[in-house]
């Protein structure tokens, strides 16, 4: 498939946004476990919050632009009962919303306790909306994966591995994101949201290398033989029925030469998880905070990276019918 | 339930493009507006098309054969396009199993193309919405037309005639007798779409010529030859058998 640009930005934007928003109510419900000192609500929560709101909607402004008509992209809320598309378009407004209005409790300090836990925690309204947030986070996560997840012959993304790798990697570069951000806002957490990031990079390089090693093992169950319906063995394409190319040619190969393909193959996991660890495991250890902002900056980037390639490597089965223009 | 479809004998296809132009002609000519042709008479011409005629050789020189595969697309029974879109755009008919995109409510998010195995979909970069085969849905049911043009335009255009439609759902039609009666199949069935489209394979034909049919048994100059063999009155056994 040839990555689009658009959707690229889309994920990996909302992807740091809802780890961020994760890290903030993974902080909150420490606290209110008494498991960590409150941090000063209008330093960390509120900004935190408008931070991943203009992350959320810089991904949604991106997913415009792939849009023949963004005028009509209102429809795409109608078929939520069968297209994970749709549903997408509707859980990530409602995200939105709920980390805005998240924010926006906090930064007023609406501190009316709803309930009491046993251990003297209070639950008051940021609580209830943490929560709404966090369960609509994971279902914007589950809904961004299963679009590519759900189609059965882009056999490279049919995988419960693809919905494990957009909550790991979303989470891990948001925390990334969370632990620099508190280097500003709540200093006593950058620990904490360190050793957070730390360990979900871990895991989601350890789930990535997985799903590129099954990708690796996949044999194409479409051959040019299912693909027109003639047994034989041998049979090369002569001619595609267009000579200046089409859509097919355009939208499905990716047109990379195999030394980028293996540039970015090698590249990404080092920016995305190798260099963001080491940075983080100094920032921890030296006490260096800048490198918490250098981390996220890497790890970012090398995410952009990891999304070109997971478009690039899906092997459409329209290919075999355009292996050969004349 | 009428499921109308396209059946394509590969054994009769010649590989001429008519369909091809045919459809687009149509295709460009309706209400729906043009289908997009850019740079036409430039060095990288492109375009929108429904149907394309593609080529393949089977075998290795010198035991080779070319076939020549028809492609538009194959109105599946189970289209794993529909159910993607997020707008409700793409849909199939219930009435004739017709898998059509509704150009006004299509958002252009691509989707759709990507959940079709066959690639059977194109994007008009013009109109900015996605396109494909309609069975010339606004031709098939127009009585304003003799009942004899009710076809895909593809199907009237065909020279061989390798090209029929019809209900495959229907056990009488051409269609459904032309796919029991010569092996019709479907392309990439691993995938269970159903598609209703279906294609005739090649066949070998071959002809038994007996040697009696290349050499005239009446031939004058053999009966010279033959002449006083059997002598020149009385009847011979080719007499009594040959017509």
């Amino acid at each position: 498939m040839r990555p689009p640009v658009s959707v690229i930005f889309l994920t990996t934007l909302i992807g740091a946004g809802q780890g961020l928003f994760l890290a903030l109510f993974t902080v909150q419900l420490y606290t209110l476990f008494q498991l960590l000192p409150a941090p000063e609500p209008r330093n960390l929560y509120a900004p935190g919050s408008l931070l991943v709101v203009l992350l959320l909607l810089a991904g949604l402004i991106a997913s415009f632009f792939h849009l023949g008509h963004p005028e009509r992209a209102w429809r795409a809320a109608a078929k939520w009962r069968t297209s994970w598309l749709s549903r997408e378009v509707i859980v990530l407004p409602a995200l939105l919303g709920a980390v805005a209005l998240f924010g926006l409790a906090h930064w007023v300090e609406w501190k009316s306790t709803l309930a009491t836990l046993p251990s003297g925690g209070q639950i008051d309204l940021t609580v209830l909306l943490g929560t709404l947030a966090a369960a609509l986070t994971f279902g914007l996560f589950v809904c961004t994966a299963m679009v590519y997840a759900c189609l059965p012959f882009l056999r490279e993304w049919h995988s419960p591995l693809t919905v494990v790798n957009f909550i790991l990697l979303g989470g891990a570069s948001g925390f990334t994101l969370a632990s620099a951000v508190a280097v500003r806002a709540a200093p006593s957490l950058v620990g904490f949201l360190g050793v957070w990031a730390l360990i979900i990079t871990a895991l989601a390089s350890a789930a990535r290398i997985g799903s590129l090693v099954r990708n690796a093992r996949l044999r194409p169950r479409s051959t040019a033989q299912s693909a027109i319906g003639v047994k034989h063995p041998k049979i090369v394409q002569k001619s595609q029925g267009a000579m200046g190319g089409s859509f097919n040619t355009r939208e499905f190969f990716h047109g990379a030469r195999p030394t980028t393909m293996r540039m970015v193959l090698l590249g990404f996991p080092l920016l995305a998880f190798a260099a963001p660890a080491l940075l983080l495991a100094v920032g921890l250890i030296q006490d260096a905070p800048f490198a918490f902002v250098v981390a996220f900056a890497l790890q970012y980037l090398g995410l952009l990276g990891e999304r070109w390639f997971f478009f690039a490597q899906a092997r459409h089965p329209q290919n075999l019918y355009y292996q050969s223009i004349a | 339930m009428t499921q109308l479809a396209l059946v394509i004998d590969l054994n009769v296809c010649v590989g001429c493009h008519a369909c091809v132009t045919s459809c687009k002609e149509w295709n460009t000519s309706g209400s729906a507006g043009p289908l997009v042709d850019e740079r036409p008479y430039e060095a990288d011409p492109t375009g929108t098309f429904f149907n394309r005629v593609q080529t393949f050789e089977i075998g290795q020189f010198p035991d080779t054969e070319t076939v020549h595969l028809p492609k538009s697309c194959l109105h599946c029974e189970d289209p794993p396009c529909v159910p993607v879109c997020p707008t409700g755009a793409s849909y199939k008919r219930k009435e004739d199993g017709i898998v059509l995109v509704d150009y006004d409510k299509c958002i252009g998010c691509k989707y759709c193309a990507w959940a079709c195995p066959y690639g059977a979909r194109e994007f008009d970069e013009h109109s900015k919405v996605m396109k494909k085969c309609t069975l010339c849905v606004d031709r098939i049911y127009d009585r304003s037309l003799p009942e004899a043009d009710r076809k895909p335009a593809c199907v009237k255009a065909c020279p061989t005639s390798a090209r029929l439609f019809g209900d495959i759902h229907d056990p009488q039609s051409e269609v459904s007798a032309a796919i029991r009666g010569n092996g019709g199949y479907q392309l990439m069935p691993e995938w269970s779409t159903q598609p209703a489209n279906h294609y005739l394979p090649r066949r070998q034909t071959r002809i038994k010529i007996h040697p009696d049919e290349l050499e005239r048994s009446d031939n004058p100059r053999k009966r010279d030859a033959q002449l006083p063999k059997p002598g020149p009155t009385g009847p011979t056994i080719e007499d009594a058998v040959g017509w």
